[in-house]
């Protein structure tokens, strides 16, 4: 897993090995400063001396330069570590964060639908940061604490061996009361973190649905919905605060405990009581350095904490990384389609490799280039599922489907879409002015282009009287046009591939019948050789099509006109029934 | 590369300093303390006694020191040593219980602020206007509960605690060096302004940044969540190399702005730890000088009497062993000076979120609506009645019938923006009212207002007679079943879905809703039938069957009136003419408005209004509105388009 996340750190690899070793120099002057303290301090001892009396002045300027100088080379180290970490970690989390992207953008539509959206986001977004704030702590901290514990024994050891001995034994104390609130702990935090997420699962449903809320009048029976996730929230981090609120007193309480060890037998041996050797200068310099060690460990600790809290994260961000496409690329990909032409032989399909149940079952189908098809039938019946096919948005499980006259697993993906052109159920614009999305279709589109595809789609007129026409905003996922508008601007959106077939699932419900029809005409008057492809509710739709084809829990039930198929299919005909039933009556 | 598909929506998604940073302080003071007045007491006293504890326990470190130093090897254990190892100890002790008591209750009470600063949120939210919900995101609103309700957990369980004790401790050493020595405490005046300033600066610097990198993360989570949501057009537009050069974009941003603020955050600690070390160094220096220069000048170190009455040649001694107690104490007093720097950004994040939260609260509830109620068996003639207090405390009953009339009504979501005009029409007690036109006519605005959604700018609605403003609101949308367009379940079993609409409901009656709106089949093939559990806004079903659900719910309700608003635009025409005996059932004896785009759905109603524009243009019943040859029949007939 880690092997996985640091393949992200790439350039930022020289800071987070540099930040370390910038630390490692703070800390290394983090101890030698109350060292040299020490003789500062000893100055003032041979000053209160009688024997002696006096300072060394110029002892004294070289003690307090130096000191000066450590300093300075300590808040340099410090600034560049910092700087360098945040370098470091902030680049890692934009690397993570882009090979994320980066690889979301191989995935097949098989694996966009192993994930919901709102869980790849929350991937993104709070996973990193929260790696980012653990591996942050790890270059800044989890090298640096213990070199300084470290040199703080070894300076204690110079000092007088036996000091070493108290300060090994309240490490060693330290850790384990750290070690086993963590343990107790850590289990808390993860039913917290679930806890959290129910919570934010009954906020955000209440919001998306506050108009049936209010309608129904159960505003009451939310609220204490929520009180109810709330106060299990409120429970189970108190249950895991209320350990480390321990945790800090304790330590506390260890290095009070460290300090009245070495005043004791500091002052004991420096009187002579006990054999031994340090004087009152020394004394002070190891009372610094148990702050300091233990401080060492706690950041260990908080260090560990973190990564472990944030292991959930890490699991989450492989998932995506190490995700590979379900469309294997072809050996010799081809790079040209060849007409419009389409061809299912025998295809069965499922979404899932393991699911017994096939969407499709045994379809054979063929569509001339040029030709216009209509697809009907229930919903579930699998008609999105069978043009799904066509661009090779999914594999086909069994048989093949060939588009102009070559297996769609044969093309160079980018070359098929390109002549394939969908315009999907559930289709969204993006923020940016109308020409921007447009301009999906085509890049280098020009102005001409754009205008007569919107026109081909019978949207240029709305266009013309919104304000800014072609500049206006749409806002985020298109939200200042109404949906018929919206699937309109889709249209004209394939239009500008300029495609050699072009798929309509369901893409016009939100348009009346009138500009359906208009956009159809269009379509056959200035693009006749296009494959056009229609999947839709209303008969009204598809009745002029070359051939309709009729579905039925996955299989062809029926292949025919509008008037072959009124006359011969029953279902078509009970379809046509529930929509048409009465209008003639009356006409 | 244009990056203009990429809105900031920074000015809604944090990124925002706090407009009024004092008066919101205290507001969270006062929200968060008021409530637990005898706790916070506690927590004053405890903090006061953890801090004057362990300074009182240093002044001793200090004290043995100077003993030791003074006296060398004639140090006195007995009499001075171990009688201040042993108050030491006690110290020691009464800080740490300290310590952890205020530790302990600052927990309860910012666990307890959060419970309830969660739940009054979310109480006001539910009785906010619908206008609210329409006028915010929803991300925007949830960031109120994630990131703004994080940043005053951060605020009340470690900032505020740490700066009162961080003030305290900084006092209490003050005092204790003041006694020492006044000269020695300037210089550290000197060079607290220092500190104070590059504080200052630095926390001025990183929360600046800081707000910039809240504003590049806000853009990042909102490019990614608009872009995931049309993955799929990236993908059948070949958009993938272009999506990952937006992104990067995007990304670069955060990643330099969130350097930055780290950057400073990261270099504050060094640079007072730095300053610290420069303070000791000239304590150090001043004080020797003073006492081995002029040895009458000591008068300037301190004030100590003892000081003056020892011998001359002690005298030497005991100062010296009180500088060495004064740089104790300047060690001492850095370490919460730089406790409060660290806590710099925090204060100014935290200021914005509470403000946000706070504006919400702060955001006026819809009214209550009138006195009328609806009440069940009380009118003498028995059944549901609306219940109508006279002037003189007495009652009157009007018979629930479902009577609802337009009196010439205009309304416009804005005041100088009028979607609805002069709408007149009535619905009689269990009439079928259709109403059809293009996206945008003003249909579902309609519908918005019968259940006072909205409020009309003028004209009248009434409901069996009474003007809809003078009942109350809750009994008013009790009285009307709705089904909307986007169906909205909840997590829970496909039961306490279908009960949502009644609460009583027998599991009978649910079973039998389900059966009438043709649902119970599917249903039976879910996993565990009737209990299969339903997730977020039921994400595992097909919007049909969404829509088949919520009509079950609309079926178990039992409202005299029902507004089915696009109820089965996702269901396909068979399916609804499946379903199309239920909705009949559902709709028999019950006042009924429609809104279709599906002329097939609307055909069979009492009376069908062609809307365009916020005008009804056209009315009348389907036979009628055909032999009239006007807009119906060009739409119906597919000839006219409705625009």
């Amino acid at each position: 897993m880690f092997k996985t996340l640091l393949k992200s750190v790439r350039e930022y690899k020289l800071s987070s090995i540099l930040c370390p070793i910038f630390m490692v120099g703070e800390a290394v002057m983090e101890i030698i400063i109350p060292f040299l303290m020490t003789f500062i301090v000893h100055e003032l001892e041979n000053l209160a001396d009688p024997a002696i009396g006096s300072v060394n002045s110029g002892n004294i300027v070289l003690y307090s330069v130096l000191m000066i100088v450590c300093g300075v080379f300590a808040m340099v180290c410090g600034i560049y570590g910092g700087k360098l970490g945040a370098k470091a970690s902030c680049g890692f989390a934009h690397n993570l964060r882009e090979d994320m992207y980066n690889n979301l953008q191989t995935y097949s539509f098989a694996n966009i639908d192993n994930y919901s959206t709102a869980s790849l986001i929350t991937r993104i977004t709070t996973d990193v940061t929260n790696v980012q704030m653990a591996y942050q702590m790890c270059i800044r901290m989890l090298v640096r604490a213990p070199v300084l514990f470290i040199s703080a024994i070894i300076m204690t050891v110079m000092i007088e061996p036996f000091m070493a001995l108290v300060f090994g034994g309240a490490a060693i104390t330290l850790g384990i009361v750290i070690g086993i609130c963590m343990f107790k702990v850590v289990p808390y935090f993860r039913t917290m973190f679930k806890k959290y997420d129910g919570l934010n699962a009954v906020v955000q449903e209440d919001l998306t649905g506050i108009r049936v809320v209010k309608s129904y009048v159960r505003e009451d029976r939310e609220i204490s919905k929520m009180k109810h996730a709330a106060g299990e929230l409120y429970t189970y981090s108190v249950k895991a605060e209320r350990i480390l609120t321990v945790l800090l007193p304790m330590t506390t309480l260890v290095m009070f405990v460290v300090n009245i060890c070495i005043l004791t037998i500091g002052s004991n041996m420096y009187v002579g009581n006990i054999s031994g050797n340090v004087s009152p200068s020394q004394i002070q310099t190891l009372i610094q350095y148990s702050a300091q060690i233990l401080s060492g460990i706690m950041t260990v600790a908080m260090c560990l904490n973190y990564i472990t809290l944030s292991k959930g994260s890490m699991d989450r961000i492989c998932e995506v990384l190490n995700e590979k496409t379900t469309l294997p690329k072809p050996t010799a990909p081809v790079s040209v389609v060849a007409d419009g032409s389409i061809d299912f032989s025998d295809v069965d399909f499922c979404y899932t490799q393991k699911s017994e149940l096939m969407v499709l079952k045994d379809i054979n189908l063929h569509i001339a280039s040029g030709e216009t098809v209509g697809i009907i039938g229930s919903t579930g019946s699998g008609k999105s599922s069978l043009v799904s096919l066509i661009p090779r948005l999914y594999d086909v499980a069994q048989g093949s489907v060939k588009v102009g006259g070559v297996d769609v697993r044969d093309y160079e993906l980018d070359v098929l879409r390109d002549k394939v052109a969908m315009v999907l159920q559930k289709n969204v614009l993006f923020s940016g002015t109308i020409t921007e999305n447009l301009r999906w279709g085509d890049e280098n589109a020009t102005e001409e282009d754009i205008r007569l595809a919107a026109k081909q789609a019978c949207a240029d007129e709305f266009i013309e009287n919104l304000p800014g026409g072609y500049e206006y905003d749409l806002g985020q996922g298109g939200v200042n046009v109404s949906g018929g508008q919206k699937q309109r601007l889709c249209i004209a959106r394939a239009l500008l591939k300029k495609p050699k077939i072009i798929i309509f699932d369901d893409s016009t419900s939100a348009v009346d019948t009138k500009t359906d029809s208009k956009i159809r005409a269009a379509l056959k008057a200035y693009a006749p050789d296009m494959t056009k492809i229609i999947i839709a509710q209303r008969i009204a739709s598809v009745q002029d099509a070359d051939k309709i084809v009729v579905l039925d829990e996955g299989r062809i039930d029926a292949i025919g006109t509008h008037e072959e198929l009124l006359k011969s299919n029953a279902i078509y005909s009970e379809i046509y029934m529930s929509q048409v039933k009465g209008g003639e009556e009356n006409e | 590369m244009s990056n203009a598909g990429i809105q900031p929506r920074s000015a809604l998604k944090g990124g925002k300093r706090a407009k009024t940073p004092m008066k919101t302080l205290g507001r969270v003071i006062k929200y968060a303390f008021s409530n637990n007045k005898a706790a916070t007491a506690f927590v004053f006293v405890f903090v006061l006694l953890a801090s004057v504890a362990n300074v009182t326990a240093a002044s001793r470190v200090s004290y043995i020191i100077k003993e030791l130093i003074a006296n060398g090897a004639n140090a006195d254990l007995n009499g001075v040593v171990y009688p201040n190892i042993i108050f030491m100890g006690c110290t020691y002790l009464i800080g740490s219980l300290s310590s952890f008591s205020y530790n302990l209750i600052m927990m309860y009470i910012a666990n307890g602020t959060l419970l309830k600063l969660r739940e009054d949120m979310f109480t006001k939210m539910q009785y906010l206007p619908v206008k609210y919900f329409d006028s915010h995101t929803h991300g925007d609103i949830m960031s109120f509960y994630t990131n703004d309700v994080d940043t005053m957990r951060q605020l009340l369980s470690q900032t505020i605690p740490q700066i009162i004790s961080s003030v305290i401790t900084l006092v209490a050493i003050f005092v204790f060096m003041l006694l020492y020595s006044v000269t020695l405490l300037l210089v550290i005046l000197l060079i607290l302004t220092c500190s104070t300033f590059m504080i200052k600066f630095i926390g001025g610097m990183s929360a600046k940044e800081y707000v910039k990198h809240q504003r590049a993360l806000g853009n990042l989570n909102g490019y990614v969540e608009e872009m995931t949501e049309g993955q799929k057009v990236i993908k059948v537009f070949c958009h993938e190399q272009k999506a990952r050069e937006d992104f990067k974009v995007v990304n670069d941003e955060l990643n330099r702005a969130g350097y930055k603020a780290n950057t400073y955050a990261f270099i504050m600690g060094p640079v007072i730890n730095n300053i610290g070390y420069l303070q000791y160094v000239l304590v150090a220096f001043v004080g020797i000088m003073i006492i081995a220069v002029g040895h009458s000048e000591m008068g300037l170190l301190s004030v100590y009497t003892s000081v003056w009455n020892a011998g001359d040649a002690n005298r030497v001694a005991v100062m010296a062993g009180m500088l060495v107690s004064f740089l104790m104490y300047s060690r001492q007093f850095n370490m919460p000076v730089m406790q409060v720097s660290q806590q710099f950004s925090a204060i100014v994040m935290a200021l914005a979120g509470a403000e946000r939260i706070f504006e919400m609260t702060d955001t006026p509830s819809e009214d209550k609506g009138g006195n009328i109620t609806l009440t069940h068996g009380e009118c003498p003639e028995g059944g549901w009645a609306w219940k109508k207090p006279g002037a003189d405390g007495s009652f009157e009953y009007i018979p629930l019938k479902g009577d609802i009339r337009f009196n010439d009504v205009t309304f416009g979501y804005t005041e100088d923006k009028v979607i609805l005009k002069n709408i007149s029409l009535y619905a009689k007690p269990g009439q079928k009212i259709a109403f059809v036109g293009a996206t945008g006519a003003g249909k579902t605005t309609i519908t918005n207002l019968i259940n006072r959604f909205y409020d009309i700018q003028s004209g009248e609605i009434t409901y069996d007679g009474i003007n809809i403003r003078d009942i109350a609101k809750p009994d008013l949308r009790r009285s009307l079943g709705i089904v909307l367009q986007d169906t909205h379940l909840f997590t829970g079993t496909v039961m306490d879905n279908i009960r949502y609409g009644r609460l009583d409901a027998t599991d009978e009656e649910c079973i039998n809703a389900a059966k009438l709106a043709n649902a119970d089949s599917f249903i039976r093939h879910l996993p565990e039938g009737y209990r299969t559990i339903i997730k977020g806004d039921g994400s595992n079903l097909s919007q049909g069957q969404n829509q088949l659900l919520a009509i079950a719910r609309a079926m178990v309700s039992e409202c005299p009136v029902l507004i089915l608003d696009e109820a089965t635009s996702s269901i396909d025409t068979r399916t609804e003419k499946l379903i199309e005996e239920g909705m009949d059932k559902l709709m028999e004896g019950r006042t009924v408005f429609v809104i279709a785009h599906r002329l097939s759905t609307v055909r069979n109603s009492k009376a069908i209004m062609v809307l365009d524009h916020g005008v009804i243009i056209e009315r009348g019943n389907h036979e009628q509105l055909i032999a009239q040859r006007g807009n119906y029949y060009q739409l119906y007939t597919g000839a006219f388009e409705l625009e």
